[in-house]
């Protein structure tokens, strides 16, 4: 598609290297980005001629089994194109530290907490990165293929 | 039944020689105390739709004596937690169920309530009965309105039968709070 191919040059053209493969799995275009990146790459694609201006959504995939990597997965809109677009970055196991999108969308706020509750990810930058879903004092990150099926930490009813 | 009127000297059904009854006190305050349950609806879930439907006209709850919802636990007999409770919510059944005055029934309406159902997960609670104390479980995901009306009942034949506490009987001290 000519038009996907304007949006890897320019991408190329601002981030020279630092652009995965591109994927073509679904209508949608999919990028892999270096994770020291992101942050830089999102306010561009959000501005200008891209105009990836709607974050749609953000969340995680756990490939530390398979892959030692946990993979951050973006979902942006474009209103001028009317087209998505997935970001992916990969974490590795041992540092689980990303940029925060806080100040650019919104929306990122609550969605990284999550990401931060259930998986772990450490967001940095984010303006108040606590437990959004779980309660104060539980340990650990659920979501995680870690995490035994089974375990399970009851909440202690006599405290608030 | 808990009223049992004597039966006439001419052994006549139903009629009351004298215009008395006799009865038992504690007979006398289960049938008062088991057709006046003000039920205080927990509702998180999707089994709160059959609870609707109970509560409503197609079933309608208020003709066993227990159609009166409060939406205050003070004002309440009967707790129905119906649905799914998470560990984040369990603190708060346990504050409603101590705002309850006694006496006070609690019922787990649906799967969740009762054991978790389908939910046997790190966030829901296995069964509220790990929280609070409760009267009757009905089965079910969701259960039938007629299901529920069955449970109620029991729970009626259950609040018949019970020992009244005496109001001015001193009360054993407890472990709560």
């Amino acid at each position: 598609m000519e038009e996907k191919g304007s949006l890897v040059q320019e991408l190329e053209t601002l981030f020279p290297g630092k652009l995965g493969p591109a994927q073509d799995l679904s209508r949608d275009d999919v990028f892999t980005l270096d994770r020291d990146f992101l942050p830089e790459c999102a306010a561009r694609l959000k501005e200008g001629p891209f105009d990836y201006s709607m974050l749609l959504d953000l969340t995680c995939v756990d490939y530390l089994a398979g892959q030692g990597c946990l993979e951050m997965v973006y979902t942006f809109f474009s209103l001028a194109r009317q087209r998505r677009l997935r970001l992916k970055v990969r974490l590795p196991q041992d540092d689980l530290r990303l940029g925060s999108l806080a100040a650019l969308w919104k929306n990122a706020d609550w969605l990284e907490r999550e990401v931060f509750d259930l998986f772990g990810v450490r967001f940095e930058g984010h303006p108040d990165l606590r437990r959004i879903l779980l309660y104060e004092g539980f340990e650990g990150h659920p979501l995680r293929k870690s995490y035994p099926l089974r375990r399970r930490q009851p909440r202690d009813v006599s405290r608030k | 039944m808990g009223l049992k009127p004597d039966r006439a000297a001419d052994g006549k059904r139903g009629s009351v020689q004298g215009g008395f009854i006799t009865t038992r006190f504690n007979h006398m305050l289960g049938w008062a105390r088991k057709f006046s349950l003000f039920h205080y609806p927990f509702v998180t879930a999707c089994c709160g739709m059959e609870y609707m439907s109970t509560a409503c006209a197609h079933f309608d709850i208020d003709r066993f004596g227990m159609g009166w919802t409060r939406f205050s636990p003070r004002q309440s007999d009967m707790l129905l937690v119906v649905g799914t409770v998470s560990q984040k919510l369990g603190p708060v059944l346990k504050t409603v169920y101590d705002q309850m005055t006694e006496p006070k029934w609690v019922v787990a309406v649906g799967a969740c309530a009762a054991s978790g159902g389908i939910y046997d997960n790190y966030a829901v609670v296995q069964g509220i009965d790990s929280i609070i104390p409760v009267d009757v479980y009905i089965p079910g995901c969701p259960p039938r309105p007629e299901t529920i009306l069955d449970a109620l009942i029991k729970l009626q034949d259950k609040i018949q039968k019970q020992e009244q506490d005496w109001r001015w009987k001193k009360k054993a001290p407890s472990s709560k709070n």
